[in-house]
């Protein structure tokens, strides 16, 4: 949370430029109570910021805010003027009568010229599904059909709900190499939300722990120690929060313990509320 | 409804005309509520449709223009239950539009100088329509079409990912409530061709039989508009050959389309 200066052009030392988006102390309260109260984060051009907390901690909500989508109650929303942010949603929810093709949703609202939107599959791997059906592709393609369209946007800044939630581990490795790929090419911020605590993708810059509150905040190792975050998601589970390293098979834990794909996968799924 | 003086050919020809009229119309229309998954909602809007009939009898203006009326009201009532209780469930879309097609038969019920025939409301009554009835059906459709142009992708957007749509600044309200207003003018220029039973079917299964045939939504959306007019052809044919109902043999005949369709390798 720099102070804001008054020049927009980014330059390469992100650090002193303005933050991309910037929520101050966000509260969003409905009948039942908050969904998040008092939230403050940052996210910097070229910085990848990783939100995880267990199922209803607001997480969604958090995505919506920053977003546009809902008024907080509280506190307020700052982005850089004109800001282009890229949305990978969760999921799409289509009626199998629906027919369209990957190409076709691709330049539902704007117009690309086919080499364009080869170009941009190309870059998530995806060429080959330009005429499949949106229905008829995979968890992880369809994530991967979803970031070419936020790329296509050529944005600022992406923000990603759960991009590997449903995917396959192999495919999640593919998502994670491609966002961090992303990140370094086009230099853009990411948000990046995630229920799954164990695996926490390598680029991630910072990891900011939510329960409705923030829990706590900064680098992954320092998160994984900390005592709000063993609370919320048990000793067993903190002790297995690894960091994804896409250019091993393993990676390592606080202690400098390898931790094997499988191992890192094999625990409970996240959904455990402390 | 003068048939008196008229020839045989004439309203076979306004049938004809009107039919078409109404399969043009329900076929874009048809696959959007298939799309969003709200055949029940076609069906109890269309319910709803009687208590229009009776407040045309009651107020004396044009059947079509009371149904539009009640549709529209109904349809604002979903709307706004959908925005306080989250989402209106299948109960109170059922309760709201059973409760609208009960005081339609009771207000019926209560114009003892009225006598008509409930049977050509449910069912329709095709071959009684005037010229008058086949130009409400194509200003109808003109409207349709126009407001239909425009809110086509941002409603293919909001039906793919609303999210998503939201983001790209699409008007979600806007889009819904022109959508549920065209949903009222069909209802009420299908109503004497098919009958407020039968509405929502020759809204859904000419889409459904194009399904098989469509690769793009424009696609499937002309080969509804195909399905649905061969099925009011057909249809009006099998009611002169064989002395049918007129609107049940049209959706007789779109259900067998339908069942043809399948013989039909899947293309998408």
């Amino acid at each position: 949370m720099g102070s804001l200066s008054d020049h927009h052009v980014m330059d390469s030392e992100h650090k002193n430029a303005p933050p991309l988006l910037s929520l101050h102390g966000i509260s969003v309260q409905r009948q039942s109570g908050f969904l998040i109260e008092n939230i403050t984060l940052t996210v910097q051009q070229g910085e990848i910021l990783t939100v995880v907390g267990p199922n209803g901690a607001g997480k969604s909500t958090l995505v919506k805010v920053s977003l546009g989508l809902i008024e907080p109650d509280t506190g307020h929303v700052e982005t850089t003027p004109n800001l282009k942010i890229g949305y990978v949603p969760q999921n799409v929810d289509i009626d199998e009568t629906f027919p369209i093709t990957v190409g076709r949703f691709l330049q539902l609202n704007d117009k690309h010229s086919h080499y364009e939107l080869l170009r941009i599959l190309e870059q998530v791997n995806a060429e080959n599904l330009i005429y499949s059906p949106l229905q008829a592709i995979s968890g992880g393609e369809l994530r991967r059909v979803l970031l070419a369209r936020a790329l296509l946007k050529k944005p600022e800044l992406l923000i990603l709900d759960e991009p590997t939630a449903g995917v396959d581990v192999s495919g999640q490795a593919e998502i994670f190499t491609l966002i961090q790929a992303i990140r370094d090419q086009q230099n853009c911020g990411i948000l990046l939300i995630s229920h799954d605590l164990h695996i926490v993708m390598a680029g991630t810059d910072k990891v900011v722990c939510l329960n409705r509150h923030l829990c706590c905040s900064g680098t992954p190792e320092h998160v994984q120690q900390h005592p709000e975050f063993i609370a919320l998601f048990g000793q067993s589970h903190a002790t297995k929060f690894a960091i994804y390293a896409h250019h091993h098979d393993h990676s390592h834990d606080s202690r400098g313990r390898i931790l094997h794909s499988h191992e890192i996968d094999n625990g409970d799924d996240g959904e455990n509320h402390g | 409804m003068g048939m008196m003086g008229k020839t045989m050919d004439d309203f076979l020809i306004r049938a004809l005309i009107g039919g078409i009229g109404v399969a043009i119309i329900s076929g874009p229309l048809g696959c959007l509520v298939v799309w969003q998954r709200m055949t029940y909602f076609g069906a109890a809007l269309s319910h709803a449709a009687l208590l229009g009939v009776a407040l045309g009898f009651f107020l004396e203006i044009n059947p079509a223009l009371s149904i539009l009326l009640v549709s529209i009201l109904v349809s604002c009532l979903l709307l706004l239950m959908e925005r306080y209780h989250q989402l209106a469930s299948d109960t109170t879309l059922g309760i709201l539009a059973h409760g609208a097609l009960a005081i339609g038969v009771i207000i019926l019920g209560l114009m003892p100088t009225l006598r008509i025939d409930l049977m050509s409301y449910l069912f329709g009554d095709i071959l009684t329509i005037d010229w008058k009835d086949v130009i409400w059906i194509y200003l109808g459709g003109v409207t349709i079409m126009l407001i239909l142009a425009l809110i086509w992708r941002p409603l293919l957007s909001l039906i793919i990912q609303k999210e998503l749509a939201l983001v790209d600044g699409i008007k979600e309200t806007r889009i819904r409530v022109a959508f549920l207003f065209l949903l009222s003018i069909s209802i009420a220029v299908s109503m004497q061709v098919v009958g407020i039973l039968l509405i929502v079917s020759l809204l859904i299964i000419p889409a459904a039989a194009a399904r098989r045939f469509s690769t793009s939504p424009e696609q499937m959306a002309i080969f509804s508009i195909v399905v649905g007019v061969t099925s009011v052809v057909l249809g009006l044919w099998m009611s002169l050959g064989f002395d049918t109902p007129a609107g049940p043999s049209m959706v007789f005949s779109a259900s067998v389309i339908f069942g043809f369709s399948f013989l039909a390798k899947k293309r998408n």
